[in-house]
C-alpha cells in the first residue's frame, strides 16, 4: 500500500489560515490503513484547525469529508462530497501524491464556475508493508522491471541503500547495513533465503547494469488496457 | 471579577475509577463541582478527536482515569489510554494549547481518597491555568 504521513500542522495551517472555509477531505484506503489519512485523522485534523483559529480569534470554519478512494473518479461522484467541495475557498486532501492531483483535477472538470484549490495534508512517503501495529516499512520503488524471482522475493532495488543487484558490498556487518545498524542488509536476506531454496546458485551470474527506463526516469508511466476500452 | 469556575471533563473506566467514585460516595468524601464525568467501558476505547473534541466543546481541562497498569480489565486498554493522551497532548501543544490541561491518572477499584484527590488536584491545576483560550 502507499504508506504517508501527516504534514507538520504549522506548515497545514499556513496553507490554509488566509481562507474562510476549509474542507478537510480523507480517504478511505491506503492511508486509513497507515492511519495518517482517515476519518480519525480528518477528526483530528480539522479539530486542531478549529481550535487554533478560535485561539487566534479567527472566524474560520472547517468542514469534514470522506471519499473512499481519491485516485478514482468513481468515488469522488459523490453529490454531497461536491456540494462541500462547491462551499469551501479551499480543500486539503488527506490523501496520497495521487488522491490530491486526481481530486484536483476531477473537481475542476465538475465544478467549472470557479478553480478549487487543493492542498496536499499528507506527505506520501513510500510503498511499504504493515510490519506491526503502527510500523510500516518500504517494500518497493515501483522500478517497473521486477527482479525479485532472482533474489528469493527481496527487493535489492527497494531494499539495499545502494539498489546493489550484484551484492552485498563491504558495508555489510553481521546482517546490518552500514547505513544504519536497524537496517538489515538486504543482500544477506538474499543470500540466508536462496541458500534455504537451495538456489544460491541463482547469484553467481554477474547482472548487468539495470535498464531504469521502465522507471520514473523515463517521465510519468502510463499502461492502458485496450480489453478493457470500449 | 469572579473567580474563573473550570469546567473539567473526567473520562472514567467503568471497572475502577467508577467503583471508586461510588465508594467516595458512600464514605461521604466530596470533590470539585467543576466535573462532568463519562463513563467509559475502558479507557482504551477513548480515541483521541473524543479528546480534542472536549476542548472545542467548552472543557478547560480533560481527565482520563484508567484502572493500575497491570489491572486492566480488558488487559491493556489503560497502556492504551495513556498512549492516546500523550499522543493528543503533543496535538494541544501544536495549536498553542497547554498539554497541563489534558491529564492520565489511574485508581484501583476501592481507591476513593486517590480518584478524589485526582479530581480535586485536576481543578486546581486547570483553575491556575485559566481558561481555555479556544474558548474563551
Amino acid at each position: 500500500m502507499i504508506v504517508g504521513e501527516r504534514k507538520p500542522f504549522s506548515e497545514i495551517l499556513s496553507m490554509v489560515e488566509d481562507y474562510s472555509k476549509i474542507l478537510v477531505v480523507g480517504c478511505g484506503s491506503c492511508v486509513t490503513i497507515c492511519m495518517a489519512g482517515g476519518e480519525e485523522e480528518v477528526k483530528i485534523l480539522a479539530s486542531q484547525l478549529r481550535l487554533a483559529f478560535k485561539k487566534n480569534k479567527k472566524d474560520i470554519e472547517v468542514e469534514e469529508a470522506m471519499a473512499l478512494r481519491q485516485c478514482d473518479d468513481e468515488y469522488m461522484n459523490d453529490p454531497v462530497l461536491i456540494d462541500k467541495v462547491k462551499k469551501a475557498d479551499i480543500v486539503i486532501s488527506m490523501a496520497c501524491g495521487v488522491g490530491v492531483q486526481h481530486a484536483t483535477a476531477f473537481f475542476n472538470r465538475i465544478i467549472t464556475d470557479r478553480p478549487i484549490k487543493i492542498v496536499p495534508g499528507l506527505n506520501t512517503t513510500f510503498m511499504g508493508a504493515n510490519l506491526d501495529v503502527g510500523i510500516w516499512e518500504e517494500r518497493c520503488v515501483g522500478c517497473g522491471d521486477c527482479v525479485l524471482e532472482k533474489t528469493g522475493g527481496i527487493c535489492p532495488i527497494t531494499r539495499c541503500a545502494k539498489s546493489l543487484l550484484n551484492g552485498p558490498c563491504g558495508g555489510s556487518s553481521n546482517g546490518k547495513c552500514e547505513i544504519n545498524k536497524e537496517t538489515d542488509c538486504a543482500w544477506h536476506l538474499i543470500i540466508e533465503r536462496l541458500e534455504a531454496l537451495g538456489e544460491l546458485d541463482r547469484i553467481k551470474p554477474i547482472e548487468m547494469y539495470k535498464d531504469w527506463r521502465p522507471s520514473h526516469d523515463g517521465g510519468p508511466r502510463k499502461i492502458v488496457r485496450e480489453d478493457m476500452r470500449i | 471579577m469572579n473567580e474563573f469556575e473550570p469546567k473539567i471533563i473526567a473520562f472514567c473506566c467503568h471497572y475502577c475509577a467508577l467503583a471508586a467514585a461510588d465508594v467516595a460516595g458512600k464514605m461521604g468524601l466530596q470533590f470539585s463541582p467543576n466535573i462532568r464525568i463519562i463513563r467509559v467501558l475502558c479507557t482504551g476505547k477513548i480515541e483521541v478527536p473524543h479528546l480534542l473534541k472536549a476542548f472545542e466543546s467548552g472543557a478547560d481541562g480533560v481527565v482520563v482515569i484508567s484502572c493500575k497498569f497491570g489491572e486492566c480489565y480488558f488487559k491493556e486498554g489503560n497502556f492504551r489510554a495513556q498512549k492516546k493522551v500523550e499522543r493528543t497532548q503533543s496535538l494541544m501543544q501544536e495549536v498553542g494549547l497547554e498539554p497541563e490541561r489534558l491529564m492520565f491518572d489511574f485508581v484501583p477499584g476501592p481507591g476513593a481518597k486517590k480518584f478524589v484527590d485526582i479530581l480535586n488536584g485536576m481543578t486546581e491545576k486547570v483553575r491556575s491555568l485559566g481558561p481555555n483560550p479556544s474558548v474563551h
